[in-house]
């Protein structure tokens, strides 16, 4: 009976596991540029479909060698249904890397560290010219990069970092996330409140978003003695409906407060559900100040309507980096900088303009 | 029946009230009003204000349990349906309510992520969510009834996949709906001033309790429950009810989904209605029926299902961090399933005759 049980287990999950593996891997081929070699996300090992693979693959590369200009890169990406910000990420990235700018560009997604190793080998096969990588662990990249460091082929780290010696790549460009953190402090400390009294919104426990949104603030209530949280920092798990609960308790509780500070603009947008339905008004010149970040494209247009007061950005538009940095490899010259922090901008609901949303909006 | 007896001898009024299957989820109740009372009175107050459309509503956390309580309160209908039947557990519940809300923004989009009006009408959307849910519902349930898949290992394909097919049916869009008239179904219809998802949870209270009472739907899933081929033998088709007690869960699924999307008008795929599956177990647990199918008593359920919610809104209400509730509900379970023990429940009902006895004598 038990091994029946374990048996039918292994199918089901078995079967689960094909279910999702095809599901990501007919994502991938969707989502490839027309340009982009065929099967990418392919695991190529002993099987003796990589043959014909490379055989096309040559035949592919002709055209491209004979007009002797194009560079060739592979991009390992997250998937791109993992977020909107992921969404906009990939989206910007296929918008620069294109036939006309001068780029062949190759994409492969994964969410899992092995698929993204074995597809950055095989763009090492194909020969590219340069590597970008968003890798989805730090660990377990040096042994690829090697390899691409000995085929003279430069590696651009996008997005994440990884546990390597920095010899093995040319750039990494990241997001500060304590930066967005205390810019957002910044901005409301200008607005010279006489007191400030915050409910405190935090993302998922633990990930680099919560953590760096996080630290500027606490310090912010640490060092002054007019600013204060109302009850502790709450985890709202970056959830509207779990957030709109904790802003209804301390509504409910009859609790005071003028600031809400979301680490996201799901948060954010249950806390405005929340105070609505007690008539608390909220925005520009209102009672309560409502901070987001992230900037999605419906909050840039709340802090437009003048609903919300700031929404600090988490930038996803890594290709205009990129493009500098291989620009300037590419005229022989060293990277100045390995670790290429973006700029990330904070909107404020008085200077927010159409274009913005348009340009930053995801 | 039991209450006649309870009425019948006084004496065995205690052991009786005890054995009732309220009576877990009831003590819950009074014991968290109990709390509460005197921890801070205030808790009970109830406020008629206005909202910043300038329609009235009540305010206060009573009100808000009865509205945050309602989504689970409904799953809770459908949870105990099939755990009756099959002996276990639908965790793909979450997944399904992320799926149905998302073809609910697909139908009312029409494709276009932020339409300046409505491509069909609400209902509409909503009857096509409902068939999609029961379609996932019927899934679930061949997979338990006709391959014979426990029903946790079956219900956790669609957990794995769920959500990426939510996400996939808008194309990973986040649509956001801006008529108001959507708004309805998860805040206040104007002039009303109780929230919607009570009455909406009230509607489908009163017709899963019209269905048990005039159909043999509750008959026969317990009798399915209870013994399977004792069922069959008598002429019922055991696999047939199990997988109509998952589409039921289906359309309960439907109903939460429409809640949830319009409270925000919009939706989140990854965090959606997220571990609820969690909860409306919990809820059918809290409300005494056994996990292992069989009897089941609805209203306790539903019962059972408000009280996790009034202690999910206690525990805000006191700060506790939300990251640690999830521990608070652990204990909560913990007790329960340890009074529910047979062996348990037999030292007390020993205790009480023990008790009696000292007091005949």
């Amino acid at each position: 009976m038990l091994r029946k049980k374990l048996a039918m287990l292994l199918a089901v999950v078995m079967v689960a596991g094909t279910v999702v593996g095809c599901g990501s891997k007919d994502d991938g081929g969707n989502t490839n540029e027309p340009a982009s070699t065929p099967s990418t996300t392919e695991e190529n090992s002993e099987e003796p479909a990589k043959t014909d693979e490379t055989g096309e693959d040559e035949s592919g590369e002709a055209p491209a060698k004979s007009d002797g200009e194009k560079i060739k890169v592979g991009i390992i990406n997250n998937d791109p249904n993992e977020s909107g910000y992921r969404t906009a990420n990939d989206a910007d990235l296929k918008k620069t890397f294109t036939e006309e700018n001068g780029y062949e560009a190759s994409f492969a997604y994964s969410m899992k560290n092995d698929e993204q190793i074995t597809a950055a080998q095989k763009f090492i096969q194909d020969g590219v010219d340069y590597l970008l990588i968003s890798a989805a662990d730090t660990a377990g990249w040096e042994p690829v990069l090697q390899d691409a460091q000995t085929e003279g082929i430069g590696v651009i780290l996008f997005d994440r970092t990884i546990d390597a010696s920095e010899d093995l790549y040319a750039a990494s460009i990241v997001s500060d996330m304590e930066k967005e953190g205390e810019t957002a402090v910044k901005w409301l400390t200008d607005q010279k409140l006489d007191k400030y009294q915050i409910i405190h919104l935090q993302g998922a426990m633990g990930t680099a978003a919560q953590q760096g949104r996080t630290k500027a603030m606490e310090e912010a209530v640490k060092a002054n003695d007019n600013w204060e949280y109302v009850g502790e920092p709450q985890t709202a798990e970056w959830n509207a409906e779990k957030a709109q609960q904790i802003v209804q308790a301390a509504i409910d509780s009859g609790k005071e407060f003028n600031v809400i500070y979301a680490e996201n603009d799901d948060m954010a947008k249950g806390a405005v559900a929340a105070l609505d339905k007690a008539n608390i008004s909220h925005g520009v010149g209102k009672d309560v100040i409502i901070m987001g970040f992230d900037c999605n494209k419906w909050a840039l247009e709340e802090l437009k309507a003048k609903n919300w007061n700031y929404d600090g950005q988490c930038n996803p538009f890594q290709s205009k980096y990129i493009a500098d940095v291989i620009e300037e490899l590419e005229a022989g010259n060293e990277v100045s900088e390995k670790v290429i922090v973006m700029e990330e901008k904070g909107f404020d609901a008085e200077t927010i303009t159409d274009e913005d949303i348009e340009q930053f909006g995801i | 029946m039991q209450k006649n007896e309870a009425k019948k001898s006084n004496e065995n009024f205690f052991m009786n009230l005890v054995r009732q299957q309220m009576f877990i989820p009831i003590l819950a109740v009074l014991l968290l009003a109990v709390f509460n009372l005197i921890a801070d009175p205030s808790f009970f107050k109830i406020t008629l204000g206005y909202n910043s459309a300038g329609n009235p509503v009540l305010s206060g956390f009573l009100i808000t349990i009865l509205d945050s309580g309602s989504e689970l309160a409904i799953l809770a209908i459908g949870m105990t349906l099939v755990t009756a039947a099959s002996g276990g557990q639908d965790i793909s519940v979450g997944a399904a309510v992320a799926i149905a809300g998302s073809v609910i923004l697909r139908v009312l989009c029409g494709g276009n992520s932020r339409p300046e009006k409505l491509a069909a009408p609400i209902i509409v959307a909503f009857l096509v969510s409902c068939i999609v849910a029961m379609l996932f519902g019927a899934f679930n349930g061949v997979l338990v009834a006709y391959f014979k898949i426990q029903p946790m290992i079956a219900t956790l394909i669609l957990y794995t996949a769920g959500r990426s097919i939510a996400a996939w049916i808008n194309n990973n869009e986040l649509p956001v709906i801006s008529d108001e008239k959507f708004t309805y179904f998860g805040e206040f219809i104007p002039g009303i001033p109780i929230p919607t998802p009570f009455f909406i949870a009230v509607a489908c209270i009163i017709i899963i309790f019209l269905v048990l009472k005039f159909t043999n739907l509750g008959l026969y899933t317990q009798a399915v429950g209870i013994n399977e081929s004792s069922s069959r033998l008598n002429g019922l088709n055991p696999a047939f009810i199990k997988v109509m007690s998952f589409v039921v869960l289906g359309l309960c699924v439907a109903v939460v989904g429409l809640i949830k999307v319009s409270r925000v008008s919009t939706i989140n795929y990854s965090v959606i209605a997220k571990d609820i599956e969690m909860d409306a177990i919990l809820a059918v647990a809290l409300g005494g029926n056994a996990l292992s199918g069989g009897k089941f008593n609805m209203a306790a359920s539903i019962v059972g299902a408000y009280v996790i919610q009034f202690l999910t809104t206690t525990l805000y209400k006191f700060n506790v961090q939300s990251d640690a509730l999830p521990a608070y509900k652990a204990v909560v379970v913990i007790v329960l399933v340890v009074i529910s023990a047979p062996t348990v429940r037999d030292w007390f009902s020993n205790l009480t005759k023990k008790l009696k006895v000292k007091e005949v004598a």
